[in-house]
């Protein structure tokens, strides 16, 4: 699988190597907090490794293993907040309301 | 006890005596003939803004905006002399609509050399011009200089596009004031990374522009998005702006904002903590000129503790800056009495590495969970609201612009009225 050697711990998590928010945000939505637990325990500690290795490299000109690599991060993002504050998928409140994102710029 | 001082009238809303201080009726927000007085007097008179000019990049660039508040859709296009205008979606011969891909009623974007209509294949150049009539011969003294496209009134002020349905409207920047004045010269144009967001929210438009227009809410109906000491803390504080400033028919709010960074680390999220961002944006201001020296309409108070500026731009156009050197947009266009389209685009500095991108990331993130609880809190608004088991609502001095824009709207309806009835 594409990922750089030193982190091959996310490997199992390779499902969240997702290129744009509503895919990452609907894994979320469809993910039992355990799974956002357990991806978020192995990812957030690289985080700071991620960045750093993510930053040897221009940022439009990633090689695909470090591509795959901020894909992951951003998920990490993306599953931040579940598992820091809410302890639930979906933002407290929110009922049904929808915000679609249209536009982001897809690394 | 005030944290900040109030002006020497005592309060923020009694400089403006003219819109007292008394509970405010919310008719206007469920009254369906009300609605349809707002989009003749409102949507149909004032200028609009329908986007920013790096939406169109180039000579044929063009974008269609639905407007169904006011009964139309719109082409917007780079001609080729550069200029930006807007025509109703409307081919001349039997009234197709122009420009659209597979489903009418979607807004569409592209690049083409003219517009051929999908009906029987007439054809306009990029600045409106009929130029192809499918066998002209068949026609009776078709004169094409008298059929091109309709034009709208379009100008551009600092790169964002405005149209006007009225054509005898005064020009833009006349309309736009001094409050749009006193912004000139902000850096828009270096801010050229956008996230663009939507939501049907099932509530009157004005409902979500006095969700925006005053924080007296957010450190209650957010407090589930702060770790519990911080939220315990802003819920203890409230909230108390730092300036308001109506420029009527336009105002806006400046406010403090001070987690860019936090003084204590440990009140936010750990994600927040490396990444070094949140819903304030990212905590290092980018690398470009234009954004040490703010322009004076930003922070007019010049408060050292400002974070953040929101100006409502009459009736549907809010422009809101972040201490830490990026803006946002919301537009808010209604399409039946209860409902409307909320938009909102991020604007950011593009990122030169990961570790900004990932910042940006996570502000965006952070901003769509606050806008669903904004959003699903407005659908309950609107439906008790309706129920009119009460109809006047107390406002408070944290809520000046709300109690500004349904006078506003108001008055519009009236002069309206009364300019139909001469």
């Amino acid at each position: 699988m594409p990922l750089p050697a030193e982190f091959a711990a996310l490997e199992p998590h390779l499902g969240w190597d997702l290129a744009t928010e509503p895919e990452r945000y609907a894994k979320r939505l469809a993910s039992s907090m355990q799974e956002l637990q357990d991806f978020y325990e192995v990812a957030f500690p690289l985080l700071e490794d991620a960045i750093a290795y993510c930053d040897k490299f221009p940022i439009d000109e990633l090689p695909e293993d470090a591509r795959t690599l901020m894909h992951l991060m951003q998920s990490l993002v993306t599953v931040s907040f579940p598992v820091e504050v809410w302890k639930q998928a979906r933002v407290p409140d929110s009922g049904a309301a929808m915000v679609h994102l249209l536009v982001e710029p897809v690394v | 006890m005030p944290h900040f001082a109030k002006p020497p009238a005592g309060s923020w809303t009694e400089q403006y005596p003219e819109l007292g201080t008394g509970p405010v009726d919310y008719t206007d927000s469920i009254d369906p003939s009300y609605y349809e007085a707002e989009r003749e007097a409102v949507f149909k008179k004032t200028w609009l803004n329908v986007g920013r000019v790096e939406l169109l990049p180039k000579t044929g660039s063009y974008f269609t905006k639905e407007l169904p508040v006011a009964n139309t859709s719109l082409i917007l296009v780079r001609g080729k002399d550069k200029v930006i205008r807007a025509f109703h979606n409307v081919c001349r011969h039997r009234g197709n609509k122009l420009v659209w891909n597979d489903y009418p009623q979607e807004e569409v974007k592209g690049t083409c050399r003219q517009f051929t209509c999908k009906y029987h294949a007439w054809r306009y150049d990029l600045e409106g011009q009929l130029t192809f009539v499918q066998q002209e011969e068949e026609f009776f003294d078709l004169d094409k200089n008298e059929y091109g496209l309709v034009g709208v009134r379009c100008e551009v002020w600092e790169g964002f596009i405005f149209v006007n349905l009225d054509p005898d409207a005064e020009p833009l920047t006349e309309y736009l004031g001094e409050m749009a004045k006193g912004l000139e010269g902000y850096p828009f144009h270096e801010m050229t990374e956008v996230y663009t967001y939507k939501a049907e929210i099932g509530s009157n438009w004005k409902l979500f522009i006095d969700a925006f227009a005053e924080f007296y809410h957010a450190p209650v109906l957010h407090q589930k998005q702060a770790v519990k000491e911080e939220a315990d803390k802003l819920m203890g504080y409230g909230f108390e702006a730092l300036h308001y400033q109506l420029f009527s028919p336009h105002s806006m709010i400046s406010s403090w904002g001070g987690m860019a960074p936090p003084k204590d680390p440990s009140m936010v999220k750990p994600i927040e903590r490396v990444l070094r961002s949140g819903l304030f944006g990212p905590w290092d201001r980018p690398d470009i000129e234009g954004l040490d020296t703010l322009p004076p309409g930003i922070n007019p108070a010049r408060h050292k503790s400002w974070g953040t500026d929101s100006f409502e731009f009459f009736p549907n156009f809010t422009l809101l800056f972040w201490a830490p050197g990026w803006y946002l947009t919301y537009h808010y266009w209604p399409t039946a009495v209860d409902k409307h389209i909320f938009e909102a685009n991020l604007y950011f500095v593009p990122p030169k590495n990961a570790r900004e991108r990932l910042a940006q990331e996570l502000a965006a993130v952070t901003f769509k969970e606050y806008a669903l609880q904004d959003a699903n809190t407005l659908e309950a608004t609107q439906t008790m609201i309706a129920a009119k088991a009460v109809t006047e609502f107390p406002l408070c001095d944290q809520e000046l612009l709300l109690r500004h824009l349904h006078k506003v709207v108001g008055d519009y309806v009236k002069e309206n009225a009364n300019a139909a009835a001469r």
